[in-house]
C-alpha cells in the first residue's frame, strides 16, 4: 500500500459564536471527527448543503486554519504550522480554487502578473523562465498572451476562472483543493471548466479534492465521492455506484431532489423540515429529525461509518444493523 | 381560447443597445411556461419589461395584453390593478424582497390591504391561512417573527404566500430556488405545483437549471441573447432537441446515471450585446453554421406539433428515430 497524498485522521473544527448582542456565546461544531484519504491522482467530491461542513474541510486539509482535533498529513508528512518555512515549501505543492473568481483576482493588476505571483513568491525560476511558464500556462488553461495582458474586469467569468486555475498551476502543484469552482458559471462554460479540469488532472497526474452542492458536477468529475451532513460524512464510495444506489437515507434524498431533464419525478423524496443548522445539532443521528426511516434509536445514538460492503461506507443504524431494510427503503 | 397573456413583437434597449430582440409569447390560463437560457438572454428583461418594472431609461417597444388589454405605456392606476393582483413575481434573492425591520404580519396585511381591500381581523385571519398554506410551522406564532428569523427556505415560502395574497392568474417565479439547497429546493418545487394546482394559476418558471424547468413546465422557451431560439412541449425538447443552442446546453449536463462522458461544451461565450454579430447571434459558436446563417437572423419557424425553432439548419432526429 502506497502513502496516500492526503490522509485526514480524525479532524474536527469549532467555532464560537453568539447569537445577538448580548447572547451567551455557543460553540458550533462546523466538522466533528472527520477522517478520510486521497491517493495519488485520485479526485475525492465531498458534496453537501450549506452548513455541512465542506469548506472548512477543504481548509483544513490545505492548513489555513488548524483542526482543534486530529491531524492531517500531505505525502506521508504532516502540515507544518502556517507562516512557517517549512509550510511555504508544503504550500507550493497544493493549491486552491474558489468559487468567485473575481474575488480570487486584483483587479487592478493584469492577469498575467497575477499568474506569476507565485513564481516570484516562491522563487522559481529566472525572469525570462518565469515569463516563458506564463506564457506555457496561459495556453495550458486554452487562453492565450492577449488575455493575459488584460484586467480581470475585461474577461467573462469563465475566463477568469481559468485565470484562477492557470495560477494555482503554476507552482506545479501536485495536489488541488477546489471549492465550489463552476458553481458562479453558466452551464455551457461550466462544462467548458470541468473537462478542462478533468483534462489537467489526467496530463498533470494532480490529486483533487474537489468540494460542491451539485450532485452532477461531483459525480463528473470524481473517482470517490464522501457525502456530508452537519459536520460529518454519513456516506462514502465510489462516485458511479454511489449515485447508482445511494444507501443513506439523506443521499437518497439528495439523489432523487436533483432534477433531471426528461423524468418527471412522481416519487421524489421531498424532506420534511429545514436544513441543517450546525448551531443546533441534533442528538444521536444529525439527520434523524429530517428522516422517514428514523426509529427511537436514531435520536439517540450516533451511527458510526460502517461499511456494508467493501466499497462502500454508510453512517446508519437501519443499514449497518439491517441492510435488507435499507434495501427496501431504496 | 385566447390567452391569458399575449407579449407580441416586445423589444427592450438599454442606453441604444437592444437586448431584446422581439419576444412573441402567449401564456394559456393555468399553464406552465419555462424560459431557460444564460445569464444575459433577456429571460428576467421579459417580464420585468412586460410589467413596467424596468427603469426610464429603458426603451420598450411591442406589445403585452392581458385579457386583451394592453399593458405597455398603461398609466400606473392600470398597472397597480396588474402586478401583484393579476400577476405576481418573485424573485430569486426573497430575503432582500421583504422588509427587515417589519414583521410578516405587517408585509402581509399590506399586500391584502392593497389587493384586496382587506382590513383588521379579517387581513389577520387571511395572513394566518396564507402562512399556513405554504407549510410554515407554527403560523400563528411566526406571523409576528421578523424576516431574519426565518430560514433560507421558509422566506421563500413567505414570499411566495405575500404573492399568493392578490390572489394572483400569473405567477413569474424568476429563479426562484436558485439560491436554495438542493432538499429545499425540492420543498420549494413541490409547494409551487401544489398551490398551481390549487388555485388553476398560471406560472411562468424563469430558471437557468433546465432540470427545474423540464419537471415543473408544460411548455419550454430556450432564450439566447435576447430572442426565443426554439419552443417546444417540455418533455420534447429534454428528448430532441432541435435547435444547436437547445442541443448543447442539455449535452453540457453532466448525467447522473448511466455512463460518463465527456461534456459537450459550448466553444466561446455569450456575445456581448453591444457587438453582436449580424445574422443568427449563436452561429460563432455553432458547429452546424454556414455561410447563410451569418447572412439574417432566422425567425421563430412554427412547425408541427406546437414546435417552432430559429434556426436554419435545425437538427432534428431522422424520423423513423424520433418516433421511437
Amino acid at each position: 500500500m502506497t502513502t496516500p497524498q492526503v490522509e485526514v485522521q480524525a479532524i474536527s473544527r469549532t467555532y464560537r459564536m453568539r447569537s445577538g448582542l448580548f447572547g451567551r456565546p455557543i460553540s458550533v461544531r462546523a466538522v466533528d471527527n472527520l477522517s478520510f484519504s486521497i491517493q495519488k491522482g485520485e479526485t475525492l467530491g465531498i458534496v453537501g448543503e450549506s452548513g455541512s461542513g465542506k469548506s472548512t474541510t477543504g481548509r483544513m486539509v490545505l492548513g489555513l486554519e488548524p483542526p482543534d482535533q486530529g491531524s492531517v498529513h500531505f505525502d506521508g508528512a504532516p502540515i507544518a504550522a502556517p507562516g512557517t518555512a517549512a509550510w511555504c515549501a508544503q504550500r507550493a505543492r497544493m493549491q486552491m480554487i474558489f468559487q468567485d473568481p473575481l474575488g480570487a483576482l486584483d483587479r487592478r493588476l493584469a492577469v498575467a502578473a497575477q499568474i506569476r505571483e507565485p513564481l516570484d513568491i516562491h522563487n522559481i525560476g529566472t525572469k525570462a523562465e518565469r515569463d516563458a511558464r506564463v506564457h506555457e500556462l496561459l495556453r495550458s488553461v486554452d487562453l492565450n498572451d492577449s488575455h493575459g495582458a488584460r484586467y480581470p474586469g475585461a474577461l467573462s467569468g469563465g475566463q477568469r476562472q481559468r485565470i484562477v486555475l492557470a495560477r494555482a498551476l503554476a507552482t506545479k502543484p501536485d495536489f488541488l483543493v477546489c471549492d465550489e469552482p463552476v458553481s458562479a458559471l453558466d452551464v455551457s462554460i461550466q462544462a467548458q471548466v470541468v473537462n478542462l479540469l478533468i483534462d489537467l488532472q489526467a496530463r498533470l497526474g494532480l490529486t483533487m479534492l474537489f468540494i460542491s452542492h451539485d450532485l452532477r458536477v461531483i459525480r463528473q468529475i470524481s473517482s470517490k465521492v464522501a457525502v456530508m451532513y452537519l459536520g460529518r460524512i454519513v456516506e462514502f464510495g465510489d462516485a458511479d455506484d454511489l449515485f447508482a444506489r445511494p444507501q443513506h437515507p439523506y443521499t437518497q434524498a439528495l439523489v432523487s431532489a436533483s432534477p433531471a431533464p426528461g423524468r418527471r419525478s412522481s416519487n421524489r423524496i421531498v424532506l420534511t423540515g429545514d436544513p441543517p443548522n450546525p448551531a443546533a445539532r441534533p442528538s444521536g443521528c444529525a439527520f434523524h429529525p429530517r428522516c422517514r426511516h428514523a426509529t427511537a434509536r436514531c435520536a439517540v445514538e450516533v451511527p458510526q461509518l460502517t461499511a456494508p460492503d467493501p466499497q462502500r461506507q454508510v453512517a446508519c443504524h437501519l443499514v449497518a444493523g439491517a441492510s435488507s431494510q435499507a434495501q427496501d427503503a431504496a | 381560447m385566447a390567452p391569458l397573456v399575449r407579449i407580441s413583437g416586445l423589444k427592450v434597449a438599454f442606453d441604444g443597445t437592444p437586448v431584446l430582440h422581439g419576444i412573441d409569447l402567449d401564456i394559456g390560463k393555468g399553464e406552465a411556461v419555462g424560459l431557460v437560457g444564460e445569464s444575459g438572454s433577456g429571460k428576467s428583461v421579459t417580464w420585468l419589461a412586460a410589467l413596467g418594472l424596468l427603469p426610464a431609461k429603458a426603451k420598450v417597444a411591442g406589445s403585452v395584453q392581458l385579457d386583451g388589454r394592453e399593458l405597455l405605456g398603461a398609466p400606473g392606476a392600470v398597472l397597480d390593478q396588474v402586478r401583484g393582483r393579476r400577476i405576481a413575481m418573485i424573485f430569486q434573492d426573497p430575503a432582500s424582497a421583504l422588509n427587515p425591520v417589519l414583521t410578516i404580519r405587517r408585509q402581509l396585511c399590506e399586500s391584502l390591504a392593497l389587493h384586496r381591500a382587506l382590513h383588521g381581523e379579517a387581513a389577520r385571519i387571511e395572513a394566518l391561512r396564507l402562512l399556513d398554506l405554504v407549510g410554515i410551522p407554527d403560523a400563528a406564532r411566526r406571523l409576528s417573527a421578523y424576516p431574519h428569523e426565518f430560514s433560507g427556505g421558509q422566506v421563500q415560502r413567505i414570499m411566495i404566500a405575500m404573492a399568493l395574497a392578490g390572489q394572483p392568474d400569473l405567477l413569474i417565479a424568476d429563479e426562484p430556488t436558485t439560491a436554495l439547497d438542493a432538499t429545499i429546493q425540492a420543498q420549494i418545487l413541490d409547494l409551487l405545483s401544489a398551490v398551481r394546482r390549487e388555485f388553476n394559476m398560471a406560472m411562468v418558471l424563469i430558471s437557468h437549471d433546465l432540470g427545474v424547468v423540464a419537471e415543473n413546465c408544460d411548455r419550454v422557451c430556450v432564450m439566447y441573447a435576447g430572442r426565443i431560439v426554439e419552443r417546444a412541449p417540455a418533455t420534447r425538447l429534454f428528448d430532441d432537441p432541435w435547435h444547436p443552442y437547445a442541443q448543447g446546453l442539455i449535452g453540457a449536463l453532466p448525467p447522473l446515471d448511466g455512463a460518463r462522458r465527456r461534456l459537450q461544451a459550448i466553444p466561446g461565450t455569450v456575445p456581448d450585446p453591444r457587438t453582436l454579430p449580424s445574422g443568427c447571434a449563436f452561429a460563432p459558436r455553432c458547429h452546424h453554421a454556414g455561410d447563410d446563417c451569418h447572412a439574417g437572423v432566422p425567425p421563430l419557424a412554427p412547425s408541427e406539433q406546437e414546435r417552432a425553432v430559429a434556426c436554419l439548419r435545425p437538427q432534428r432526429l431522422p424520423v423513423e428515430l424520433a418516433a421511437e
